[in-house]
């Protein structure tokens, strides 16, 4: 008999997005429900088996002194615990309050500041329990999700490719925006996921898969300011849904100083 | 066949000839602002009146005084692309009530006629040949597209800062390896024969005879292109000192620059690593086997028993630039380079090998 | 018209014999009975067995060099293809290209005095060789095998010692921890190849299997006493995907493991062997 895992799917401060890349799968939605034992997905169904679980998907991050609690209830309800998206990888595009004040936010926004209890920073989930297995993007490819199910199911280790944008621009025959019309690019040191959309409508990519293994990106980065980007237009360009990953982070702060 | 005259009005009769023979016409054509390869219809696809200013980590369209319709250097994209895939299937499994069956599948060959190639680039598939074809395995893909392709190339008559085809041996004059070589003039194109093949395709063009007035103005412009190349390589004794250099302190120097991206060796017209991915259903009932273009800047590329053996861009960029000039000559009896500069001008922070050869060389053990 | 290297041949697991935790021995046979008749492989030499869905793996033979309708592999369970064929039983199938690479040339050095330094899982590969060695154990001289493990309970195929010292092969075992009832030698495979009496030197020729820091220290003992780098040889390993020279993967230096090798003499790949990251 075909191994069914029981499949849990949570979330923590996020837009949605990457569980709805799950209901997205479309075609291949059937196969999944069919591979797994959905048993805790409120975006989907109202049905709510109790844990412990054999797969926690995470989507979010963390920015709530109740929601620090709440993953590590997470974590000891999982067997295999995968982030799912920038937010639960690094923090997402609300890590952006981690170079701001807070409290001030907190005052422009609300009426009554003292109902909010919240965090001074967003953070991955890595940051507060330990994960298994991280599934990059904003938002996530779904089919990149049916992979890592699909390897779950059959007991071996998920092919989620590690190159750089760059790969994958240049299988899909498109020239480089960075070279052929100096645009900045993050393609050079931002893992692939995407399928290189961005530069082939006349874009920069934005890094939504996040930094790729062992990035280079002060290299890049002096090579654009060299050229003549300066670098208040890189800050923001790394201070994106993924600004901060560390090796995004550190390059914005270095630029930013 | 001696060399002939092809009026420009005349170079669709050409177009018209490969098409009418079952081919499909592949070549130059302006798209994304740069010269790429494409399926070229008529003449107007060709990009007549542009011309390409490359630099390191820097490619440039500008408009040319003239009309030539080959006035160019190279751009980001080879042939490779045609006769080597970025992505094809080499073998497929189904599960049968008698277990697996396993299959390679019979893909139908394009039919290509490739215009516009340039001496690096005859080079460069002629490396590709020794790989691919010369070796006690042949990969059947590329043989069959290799085979069904037919090859007109043309002179280059002016070069790009990038180019270095003279270090290499590979150019700028077309010497073999084509079925017609073509030399661009304001009024025509001198027209060369490389093959019976090309021989036969010429004698249904409306060629005339060369003039010794146009093989002149070939000639210079021609030589035109040769002192145009400015940049270097020494390539004396290469192998041995990259290979006698392994522990050179300019790999440590050169990590803090590359960004082990993978755009040189996608560029490179002779880079052909590859990996396979299983693709199947999530039943996992039928599968396949795709072979895409990898590259060994990739951290993965050298997983091994559960580590990484060049787990640092130091490594990584030895590997590539080692690999290129040194041990490809022990694996293929020539360089792996030809010195077409796509890898100078394609890479993002402008690293150029020819530079990083030479600082090596300064300072070799 | 050439083979197609990409095409794999349908295989049937006809026997699986457990070795030691992890490691099982695969007798595979063709279900094309016209390929099960035809095919040979040369000792050292490695077949892709594939996984549909899964992937390849590079696995070398483990068998008899003359095996005829059945060939054994011995497998660790390593990465995702090992994994899944652990959960494999007889019957099932499975692809299989090759044999590929280069052999451990045993029959040019008849009238020689052989050893082999084996380190863990590296004796599968050289069990083809022990084999020919038996069946000609006329035409060699001294013959010694070295192996080297973890731990006694890690010794592969402990079930042979006794015939393969019975043809007159002297096995020498050693473990890196002992247990209380181990009697044999403890240490790496060096400190027992470094104790071996040599009688002639310029007679002897070594056949080493095992990780690289191993096959690298043990080529080191080697010419210390005495042997050349053209008396070496071993089996390298790097990550193969084609098999056949042409994707790149598996360079050391000069060499494709997977054509060039896996079987290097050791001057040949000496001066790339041990340099970090190559």
């Amino acid at each position: 008999m075909t191994y069914r895992p029981k499949l849990a799917v949570f979330k923590f401060a996020s837009c949605d997005g990457c569980q709805l890349s799950l209901l997205d799968a479309e075609d291949r939605l059937l196969d999944v429900a069919g591979a797994v034992d959905i048993a805790y997905f409120l975006e989907a169904t109202s049905r709510v088996v109790p844990g412990p679980y054999d797969v926690a998907l995470v989507e979010g991050s963390i920015t709530t002194p109740h929601d620090a609690e709440r993953i590590r209830e997470v974590r000891r309800q999982s067997k295999f615990l995968m982030t799912i998206g920038a937010c639960a990888t690094a923090g997402g595009i609300q890590a952006l309050r981690n170079w701001a004040d807070t409290s001030e936010y907190l005052k422009v926004v609300y009426a009554r500041p003292e109902y909010i209890r919240t965090l001074a920073t967003s953070t991955a989930i890595a940051d507060h329990v330990p994960v298994d297995f991280e599934l990059r993007g904003c938002p996530i490819n779904h089919h990149q999700l049916v992979e890592v199910i699909a390897a779950l199911v059959a007991g071996r280790r998920p092919r989620t490719p590690g190159h750089s944008v760059c790969l994958d621009c240049k299988r899909r025959g498109t020239v480089c925006i960075a070279v052929a019309k100096g645009t900045p690019c993050l393609g050079p040191v931002t893992q692939s996921g995407c399928g290189a959309i961005c530069p082939a409508y006349d874009r920069g990519c934005y890094g939504c898969y996040g930094p790729v293994g062992q990035a280079n990106v002060t290299s890049l980065a002096d090579h654009y300011v060299n050229a003549g980007t300066s670098p208040q237009q890189l800050v923001p360009l790394l201070r994106n849904f993924n600004g901060y990953a560390p090796e995004f982070r550190k390059e914005s702060e270095r630029l930013a100083r | 066949m001696p060399a002939a005259f092809l009026e420009k009005c005349q170079l669709q009769t050409l177009f018209d000839a490969l098409r009418g023979d079952g081919y499909q016409v592949v070549g130059p054509t302006v798209s994304q602002d740069a010269i790429v390869y494409d399926e070229i219809r008529t003449v107007d696809d060709l990009p007549r009146g542009w011309t390409d200013v490359q630099e390191p980590g820097k490619y440039r369209l500008e408009r040319r005084e003239d009309d030539a319709l080959f006035g160019y250097v190279v751009g980001p994209h080879s042939w490779k692309k045609y006769l080597f895939p970025p992505l094809t299937t080499v073998a497929a499994a189904d599960r049968t009530d008698a277990g697996w069956a396993m299959s390679t599948p019979a893909a139908a060959v394009p039919r290509y006629a490739f215009v516009g190639v340039r001496a690096c680039e005859l080079a460069a598939i002629r490396v590709q040949d020794r790989v691919f074809l010369e070796g006690p395995y042949v990969d059947p893909i590329y043989k069959a597209r290799r085979e069904a392709t037919l090859i007109v190339a043309v002179n280059c008559t002016q070069a790009a800062a990038t180019c270095f085809c003279t270090s290499m041996n590979t150019g700028p004059r077309c010497t073999a390896g084509f079925d017609l070589a073509l030399t661009e003039l304001p009024a025509g194109f001198i027209v060369e024969a490389g093959s019976d093949r090309g021989t036969a395709l010429a004698a249904r063009l409306p060629l005339r005879e060369a003039g010794e007035q146009d093989l002149a103005q070939a000639d210079e412009v021609r030589e035109r292109a040769v002192n145009d190349i400015q940049r270097r390589m020494n390539t004396d004794g290469i192998r041995d000192l990259l290979l006698g250099n392994l522990e050179h302190p300019r790999w440590n120097e050169l990590a803090t620059r590359c960004l082990s991206c993978t755009n040189c060796t996608m560029v490179c017209p002779t880079c052909f690593c590859t990996s396979v991915t299983e693709v199947s259903d999530l039943q996992g009932d039928h599968v396949e086997r795709q072979r895409h273009w990898d590259s060994c800047f990739n951290l993965d590329f050298s997983y091994m028993n559960g580590g990484l053996v060049r787990n640092n861009v130091r490594s990584r960029y030895r590997q590539w630039l080692t690999h290129k000039l040194a041990s490809w000559i022990d694996q293929f009896g020539s360089s792996g380079c030809v010195g077409c500069g796509r890898c100078i001008t394609w890479c993002p922070v402008g690293i150029d090998l020819t530079e990083e050869v030479a600082a090596i060389r300064e300072t070799a053990s | 018209m050439v083979a197609n290297p990409w095409l794999s041949h349908t295989v049937r697991i006809a026997k699986i014999t457990d070795e030691i935790p992890g490691v099982a021995t695969y007798d595979l046979e063709f279900v094309d009975p016209v390929q099960n008749g035809s095919y040979r492989f040369l000792p050292g030499q490695f077949n892709m067995l594939y996984l549909p869905g899964v992937g390849e793996s590079a696995i070398s033979l483990s068998a008899h060099p003359d095996s005829r309708g059945r060939w054994a592999h011995t497998i660790r369970v390593a990465g995702n293809v090992t994994q899944t064929l652990a959960r494999l039983g007889t019957g099932a199938t499975l692809g299989l290209r090759g044999p590929f690479g280069s052999s451990w040339p045993i029959a040019k050095y008849h009238g020689w005095d052989v050893v082999f330094v084996a380190g863990g899982i590296g004796l599968p590969p050289l069990r083809p060789a022990i084999y020919h060695v038996l069946d000609h154990r006329a035409d060699y001289g001294r013959v010694t095998l070295v192996y080297g493990a973890r731990s006694p309970d890690t010794l592969m195929y402990p079930r042979e010692y006794d015939r393969w010292k019975a043809a007159g092969i002297e096995v020498q075992t050693t473990v890196d921890r002992a247990t209380p009832d181990w009697k044999g030698n403890v240490g790496t495979v060096t400190v027992v190849l470094d104790r071996l009496p040599l009688a002639r030197p310029d007679r002897t020729v070594l056949f080493t299997c095992g990780p690289d820091v191993m096959m690298h220290f043990t080529a080191r003992s080697a010419l210390q006493r005495g042997l050349t780098a053209e008396q070496v040889w071993l089996s390298a390993e790097r990550n193969m995907q084609c098999a056949v020279g042409l994707c790149g993967h598996c360079q050391l230096g000069p060499e494709f493991i997977c054509k060039d090798g896996p079987v290097f003499r050791y001057d040949r790949l000496a001066p790339f062997f041990r340099v970090e990251g190559l």
